[in-house]
């Protein structure tokens, strides 16, 4: 019964959906304040229609109904209840009602928040999302339906993928959807703007904290699922450039261009036709994300069990969707006329070269995401393109990245000259040169001219980051910096603090493969492993063997690892990987296989530096993100708009 | 409206195409580099003869056939049947090559299903099917009079795969000078 | 069903390490051996390297390059070997050759038309220049200047 209700729901969530879309728009367009009335209340309805679903698919696996076929599929009677409860995302068709759910959210949540817009826009914002909202609704149902029956019901239900019975993935993908999804929000502002023929500040005004909050998300969601295969996957790898990585580092690069875009459109009213344009480009790359990871076309370590009719019905939707915004945007863009006056030397051209590089960047990621598809599709040839080629293509693109971000944030809007720009970073170039240099020299084992100049570009963002906080501290102390200026150093320390996790650890993480033997030790990077053998372990779902491994330093005891090897229900085997994390290094080891008889194992052994800074740097990109967004700017120009509209009206 | 807008568009739609495409290819599937090379070199003894050794040398001036299989592979199963049919047309003799398998798990699945091939090739420790550019089992070769692979078939020989694809060009290059 | 048993068979197969003890002569022959199994591509499994891999195949081939890099052969020829085998679908980072040029040339390509579009953009902008154009002249200047652009089309 409680599944029949949740399908109800999904189905009665569509409708309201198509209504939310077409009412709203039409109105709009023709006048109708009735139709225009719609959008919130329907809005609202959706949100409570999807969490009724996703609550009974919910409530579906924690009472391991296994007559419904997607519990069967991703449950078990054993599995924790904190993985029965994440087993709802675990696979395709449950992690696709999340989606639809998080964009039901994210436009309630545009009602809600989103006061100070005419009633008008609003109803275009939140038709367009309705219509999107409607894609995906007739997607989830039609081809995806979780609370498709299994009749006669089973027993027992397969049990969750192992990999994903972690706590990690069940923080990851409602997370990564968070800022996939969200991006939907700039993007349905700025089709609604183009269908007002309004595009100004104001509308620039308005994205601005929606993009944002998404690409915190994202942010956060990248990271973790990065962090994941770091520790669960056993590898002691942290990114692979699989597809699937790729498909959510775009639409991150373009979000990141469209924030700093967005800015300037906000402040200065320049750039709005390239603006809306990466509106337009951030959410396609989502969307395009969804298509490649569910639908087969290419092959990748995390892709969901695909299924080509699948495919084809997210690329009509794609089509349609990116399509027509794009055609519209054709028409509209054109009639954008810009006069803002601004000089070459001068904050705006930095952003604008900011946003070329990263755009620059994205494209080539996708180019060699679809190259092999690409061609494939003319009879060219099978090829595949890996780590190398967008290591090759990527590191070098960062260079003047890292550089703009000092420049840029020094320069002054609309005109400055090169000679007080060079005033304001001389002390900071120098002391990025000297600590740069000197740094790998004498923190890490060897010099490395690679190291250096991570090192040296590292250093730059972060003193040039210095300055500006001193600069806007000035006379009024640090409390007088206003939040989206601690955001934007905030965001920036982050990129710095990510530089060095990822140069140190790329250039000086050791690894080996080693056999060790109860009482035999290895010494790597100064680390001495001791391997004390291992005992069999009893787990819920899962039995398998922990190792023990004591590490020392010249003699001292450093820890303890307990490093895992599970069989699970399923017959998968897992690496649990033991590790000891540390601000200037990570010892990892795991187990591979046992080797003869005397207890032996192959054991892997890593000493990984500053790794990690990698996800530190992360977070503090994300904190900053949160900074701007909770800045009171946007408070008050809420409440000031609130009040002159309610002064009007009385 | 002016031209440049309609770039964003344009691009667009042409990355649909692609994609539109790519949705009928299969990413696993690869081609093999060897398709109109001499076959690779072996010379491996059969499961039945320790003594006899085969070469494709000796095979030369022949059109022959060499399907991969293993007992412990699900699907050679279901594309026995269609390669003993394949047998029984007389049109070319069928190399079985045994590969990473034991002797005797292949004998017993031999017994169960019936032996169609010429002679069975035994490559346990699986270099041959390295050679050969094996990447999943089934697989199956094509080779001509003069020792060129001319087709290979990755994954279970189908009825369709038999009749429109190995039949018509087994038939034609019966057909070449050897 | 049978579509999801065949995907998390296959994520069985990434779900564990591929941890193997070998023997080098060299630290150069190690550092070629890891160098190779990174870049080299698993032809069975769901986009892996064959260092990542637990795919019997990839034990195969792993074997493989060991035995070559300990018999002293260099980068290319083992490559080569691979190459001839399985085509330039294992190699992770594809040759320059006619069907990569695309490849390899974008990201300059894409740089180059982002560049010149911002270039032309700058050099297009209004400029805050000492002597502003009066409403009426400057609304001349825009209709001369649509002109051109419609004569152009």
């Amino acid at each position: 019964m409680i599944p029949e209700i949740g399908h109800l729901a999904l189905i009665v969530a569509l409708v309201v959906a198509l209504v939310q879309g077409i009412f709203p728009i039409v109105g709009a367009y023709k006048g109708y304040a009735s139709w225009v009335a719609v959008s919130k209340p329907a809005a609202r309805l959706q949100f409570l229609l999807l969490l009724t679903s996703f609550a009974c698919l919910t409530w579906s696996f924690l009472q391991s109904d296994f007559s419904v076929l997607y519990v069967a599929e991703n449950s078990n009677t054993k599995l924790p209840q904190i993985f029965k409860f994440s087993a709802v995302w675990g696979a395709h068709e449950g992690s696709l009602l999340l989606w639809a759910l998080i964009l039901s959210a994210w436009t309630a949540a545009v009602t809600l928040f989103g006061r100070s817009l005419s009633p008008l826009m609003m109803a275009r914002v939140l038709g367009v999302l309705g219509l999107v909202a409607t894609g995906f609704l007739a997607f989830l149902i039609f081809t995806s339906n979780p609370f498709e029956r299994l009749l006669p019901a089973v027993a027992e239900g397969r049990d969750l993928n192992p990999l994903l019975q972690d706590i990690g993935l069940v923080m990851h993908p409602p997370m990564l959807y968070m800022g996939y999804v969200g991006f939907a929000i700039p993007f349905a502002f700025a089709i609604a703007a183009m269908l007002g023929g309004r595009l100004d500040a104001a509308w620039a005004r308005w994205s601005r904290p929606w993009t944002q909050a998404a690409w915190v998300f994202l942010t956060l969601g990248i990271a973790l699922g990065s962090w994941w295969a770091y520790y669960e996957l056993g590898w002691g790898g942290w990114w692979f450039w699989d597809p699937v990585e790729n498909a959510s580092f775009m639409p991150w690069l373009a979000g990141t261009a469209l924030m700093h875009s967005l800015a300037v459109t906000e402040k200065r009213g320049a750039f709005k036709a390239w603006t809306v344009l990466l509106a337009i480009f951030t959410f396609s790359l989502s969307l395009l994300g969804t298509f490649l990871v569910r639908s087969g076309v290419l092959t990748s370590v995390h892709a969901f069990a695909s299924d080509p009719s699948r495919g084809l019905f997210i690329l009509l939707f794609l089509a349609v969707v990116v399509g027509s915004s794009l055609a519209l945007y054709a028409a509209r863009a054109s009639k954008v006329r810009s006069h803002v006056r601004f000089e070459l030397v001068s904050r705006e051209t930095a952003l604008l070269l900011n946003n070329v590089i990263l755009v620059v960047t994205t494209v080539s990621i996708l180019l060699g995401t679809l190259y092999p598809l690409i061609i494939d599709a003319l009879g060219a040839g099978k090829i595949s393109v890996g780590p190398p080629y967008f290591n090759a293509v990527f590191i070098p693109l960062t260079i003047p990245l890292a550089i703009l971000i000092g420049v840029g944030t020094v320069a002054r809007w609309k005109r400055d000259s090169v000679a007080n720009i060079w005033a304001k970073v001389r002390l900071a170039f120098v002391a990025s040169l000297v600590f740069g240099l000197v740094f790998p020299a004498v923190a890490m084992a060897h010099f490395s001219w690679k190291a250096a100049l991570g090192m040296v570009l590292a250093f730059w963002v972060f003193f040039t980051t210095l300055r500006v906080i001193r600069d806007h501290a000035r006379g009024r102390g640090l409390g007088g910096l206003s939040l989206s200026q601690w955001g934007m150093a905030l965001g920036h320390i982050g990129v710095a603090v990510f530089i060095v996790g990822i140069t140190l650890t790329s250039l000086y993480s050791l690894e080996e493969d080693v056999r060790l033997a109860p009482g035999d030790h290895y010494g790597l990077g100064g680390y001495d492993f001791h391997f004390k053998g291992t005992t069999s372990i009893q787990g819920p779902n899962y039995q398998g063997a922990r190792g023990e491994v004591l590490i020392t330093r010249d003699g001292e005891p450093v820890t303890v690892l307990y490093p895992e090897k599970r069989n699970y229900l399923t017959g998968m085997p897992m690496t649990e990987a033991g590790i000891d994390a540390g601000l200037t290094r990570d010892l990892f080891v795991a187990l591979g296989e046992p080797l003869g008889e005397d207890g032996a194992w192959a054991v892997r052994i890593y000493v990984k530096p500053y790794v990690r800074w990698i996800w530190l740097g992360a977070l503090i990109m994300a904190l900053g993100g949160v900074c701007s967004l909770a800045d009171k700017r946007y408070r008050v120009l809420a409440r000031r708009e609130r009040e002159a509209l309610v002064g009007g009206v009385a | 409206m002016k031209a440049r807008y309609l770039v964003p568009l344009a691009i667009f739609l042409v990355i649909v195409g692609f994609l539109a495409v790519g949705l009928k290819m299969d990413p696993k599937r690869v081609p093999s580099p060897l398709i109109g090379k001499p076959a690779p070199h072996f010379e491996l003894s059969t499961l039945y003869d320790p003594a006899e050794r085969i070469t494709p040398e000796k095979l030369r001036g022949k059109v022959w056939l060499l399907n991969v299989f293993a007992s412990w592979c699900v699907s050679c199963r279901a594309e026995h049947q269609v390669v003993s049919r394949f047998v029984q047309m007389g049109l070319a003799p069928v190399y079985g090559l045994n590969y990473k398998d034991e002797a005797r798990d292949a004998k017993e699945w031999l017994r169960e299903l019936g032996n169609p091939y010429e002679a069975v090739i035994v490559d346990p420790e699986g270099d041959t099917g390295i050679d050969w550019g094996v990447y999943g089992v089934p697989e199956t070769f094509v080779i001509d009079k003069k020792g060129i692979i001319r087709d290979k078939v990755i994954g279970p020989v189908t009825e369709e795969i038999l009749e429109n694809r190995l039949v018509p060009l087994v038939r034609k290059l019966k057909e070449e000078q050897g | 069903m049978r579509a999801i048993l065949f995907a998390l068979l296959l994520v069985s197969l990434a779900a564990s390490a591929a941890i193997e003890v070998h023997q080098f002569d060299d630290p150069a022959q190690e550092a070629l051996y890891k160098e190779l199994i990174a870049e080299l591509r698993c032809l069975v499994c769901q986009n892996q390297n064959l260092a990542d891999s637990n795919a019997d195949l990839a034990k195969d081939l792993r074997e493989k390059t060991y035995e070559m890099v300990k018999a002293g052969k260099d980068k290319e020829e083992i490559v080569d070997w691979m190459v001839n085998r399985y085509g330039d679908f294992v190699l992770y980072k594809p040759p320059v050759q006619r069907n990569t040029l695309l490849l390899w040339g974008g990201p300059f390509l894409i740089l180059l038309v982002g560049v010149l579009v911002l270039v032309r953009f700058i050099r297009r902008r209004p400029s805050t220049g000492d002597h502003l154009l009066s409403e009426e002249e400057r609304r001349k200047a825009e209709a001369l200047l649509q002109g051109q652009e419609e004569e152009r089309i």
